[in-house]
């Protein structure tokens, strides 16, 4: 709250962006005051979305939540099931054999492909350059979710891991059509990028707009992509190593500036290390289980399934920053605790500070730089 | 570095200091938390610079926050993280010292965690629910609420919706009447292990 008298003659002007406004991205309010047409204090207030997941997930079975967390970040199903999948096989101890690690990291992959190209669609929606680039953008997604729904059933709810493994097999032509779509992932890639990177409307919009410094964004712990943007050299697949990925090559790209046009850059160029790791894995991918063999009981009767006493931090690198999943077992079928570490809910911490002095049609721009995804802010 | 040797490398830097090690987590008495995270943040020797993870466990006899701090400055060491801090209250007394002025990003995390758990953090600038609206009662994580029961009329519904012409059955009326004269709320049920 600014509350010191103002020196000029003009009186503030209180806004209230949203709740119900497409540049929202979902249900989202930010009570913005401005000066003329420049922000001076912006709060963002969420929660409309709220339906309380965490006690959901603690007063049903550990395998019952899995579908839930595919409706925390609904873009990104398959990394959320990552995560999960990943926190409890730490909290009880359990192996998962090499098919099914091979599975998920292209899982893992392909969203992170769904995801920036539809960030980059909404951003261009909020520059208003309406819905002509986010349609290029959908028709390379829609080819992926074919892919989803060929083998977990659904396009966007996929609920397709389980602890220990996964729930089927890849389909046998699956392979050859993902194969394909790598292959032509690039060529899109540059004609995406050739109407947009060195666009003059884009660059002049986005340059020097809602710089993130370096240290705000150590210090406000911002992840994933928008921080990679502000240069700070940090990728839970290359420090933790998870699955399968300290086995992999592929580079962290880093901004300089850390302002939107940065933001928007680092996801181009995370798609093309992305796809350079959807290659390896394709070529690798080995032949065998896809579950551990103790774990497929528990898939078909989850409340037979209770982790020793104790607790695990599980986190991966999800395509909006660090996902973790906090548990802790008393022994029960039941956690005891669930806790979601929401990357896109933290990432908001600093939306003030990126846009205050900028114009209001500027701090559109900066949320959908932000890459929010309302289902996971509100969990 | 495993949390044997943060422990005593704390004890070593804050003479007197206790430290209990549990489940590879430090627990510590929550007056030291804002010394010890400091300390962890500058030192050269930690550098735990990143502030993962806030959250609270409500284990009934208290409440726990649990802090996961990771370094984004010296990895990929052995030194990198996590280092998992803990600090214990008391259910009906619960403050801890917020650590906004150190980290920015517990500003969100220790909201939601005020919000779900009720623990108060002192010194927080701006301690307001999050999630759920203004006026809202209780704290909806802890193990001993329970929600309202959204399918039973109280006796304030059956005014409403009679000032607002609908006709309510009188079954539903004399129940509504017996939780106002036993004074009760409408609480749901807890679902049995068998029904989940």
């Amino acid at each position: 709250m600014i509350d010191e008298p103002v020196l000029h003659d003009t009186d503030t002007l209180e806004v209230n962006l949203g709740p119900q406004h497409p540049s929202t991205h979902g249900v989202f309010r930010m009570n913005v005051k401005l000066e003329g047409e420049t922000i001076v204090s912006l709060k963002p207030i969420m929660g409309y979305l709220h339906r309380n997941h965490e006690q959901i997930a603690e007063n049903m079975s550990y395998l019952g939540s899995m579908p839930y967390t595919d409706r925390l970040d609904y873009f990104n199903s398959m990394s959320n099931n990552f995560g999960y999948a990943l926190a409890v096989e730490k909290l009880a101890n359990i192996e998962v054999p090499e098919r099914a690690q091979y599975i998920r990291v292209i899982m893992a992959e392909l969203t992170r492909l769904v995801n920036h190209v539809s960030v980059i669609g909404f951003l261009l929606n909020d520059l208003g350059a309406f819905f002509t680039p986010i349609l290029y953008a959908f028709r390379e997604r829609e080819k992926i979710l074919d892919i989803f729904e060929e083998i977990a059933g659904s396009r966007m709810m996929c609920n397709y891991l389980r602890f220990g493994g996964l729930k089927l097999d890849l389909p046998p032509s699956v392979l050859d059509r993902i194969k394909k779509i790598v292959q032509g992932f690039p060529k899109f890639l540059d004609e995406f990028e050739g109407l947009l990177t060195k666009n003059e409307i884009l660059c002049m919009r986005c340059q020097n707009v809602g710089i993130l410094p370096y240290d705000l964004a150590v210090s406000a712990s911002i992840t994933g992509p928008m921080a990679r943007a502000s240069g700070v050299n940090y990728d839970i697949r290359k420090i933790d190593g998870y699955s399968i990925y300290n086995r992999l090559k592929f580079r962290v790209p880093l901004g300089k500036v850390g302002d939107v046009y940065d933001r928007y850059m680092i996801r181009i160029l995370e798609m093309r290390q992305s796809v350079w790791i959807l290659e390896q894995v394709l070529k690798e991918i080995p032949e065998g289980p896809i579950i551990n063999p103790k774990m497929a009981a528990f898939a078909k009767a989850p409340r037979n399934f209770k982790p020793p006493k104790g607790e695990a931090y599980g986190r991966v690198e999800a395509p909006k920053g660090e996902l973790g999943f906090y548990l802790v077992s008393d022994g029960t079928p039941q956690p005891w605790r669930y806790h979601v570490r929401a990357p896109s809910f933290i990432n908001l911490t600093v939306l003030e500070d990126l846009c205050i002095g900028h114009k209001v049609a500027d701090a559109i721009i900066i949320l959908g730089s932000i890459d929010i995804v309302l289902g996971e802010v509100d969990h | 570095m495993s949390p044997a040797d943060a422990k005593s490398k704390l004890e070593a830097k804050f003479p007197g200091i206790q430290i209990q090690i549990i489940n590879n987590a430090l627990l510590m008495k929550p007056e030291d938390l804002i010394r010890v995270v400091q300390f962890l943040k500058d030192s050269p020797e930690f550098k735990m610079n990143y502030l993962s993870n806030i959250t609270a466990v409500d284990y009934v006899e208290y409440l726990e926050s649990v802090y996961h701090l990771y370094s984004i400055e010296n990895p990929p060491h052995s030194t990198a993280g996590p280092i998992v801090l803990k600090v214990r209250v008391p259910r009906d007394n619960p403050k801890i010292p917020s650590l906004v002025p150190v980290f920015r990003g517990a500003e969100f995390q220790e909201r939601e965690a005020y919000d779900m758990m009720g623990i108060v953090y002192e010194g927080h600038p701006d301690l307001r629910r999050i999630f759920m609206w203004e006026g809202f009662e209780g704290f909806p994580l802890r193990k001993d609420y329970t929600p309202e029961d959204a399918d039973v009329l109280e006796w304030e519904d059956v005014e409403w919706l009679e000032k607002h012409g609908v006709k309510v059955p009188e079954e539903y009326k004399q129940f509504a009447r017996q939780l106002k004269d036993a004074g009760k709320e409408a609480r749901a049920q807890k679902p049995t292990e068998k029904e989940i």
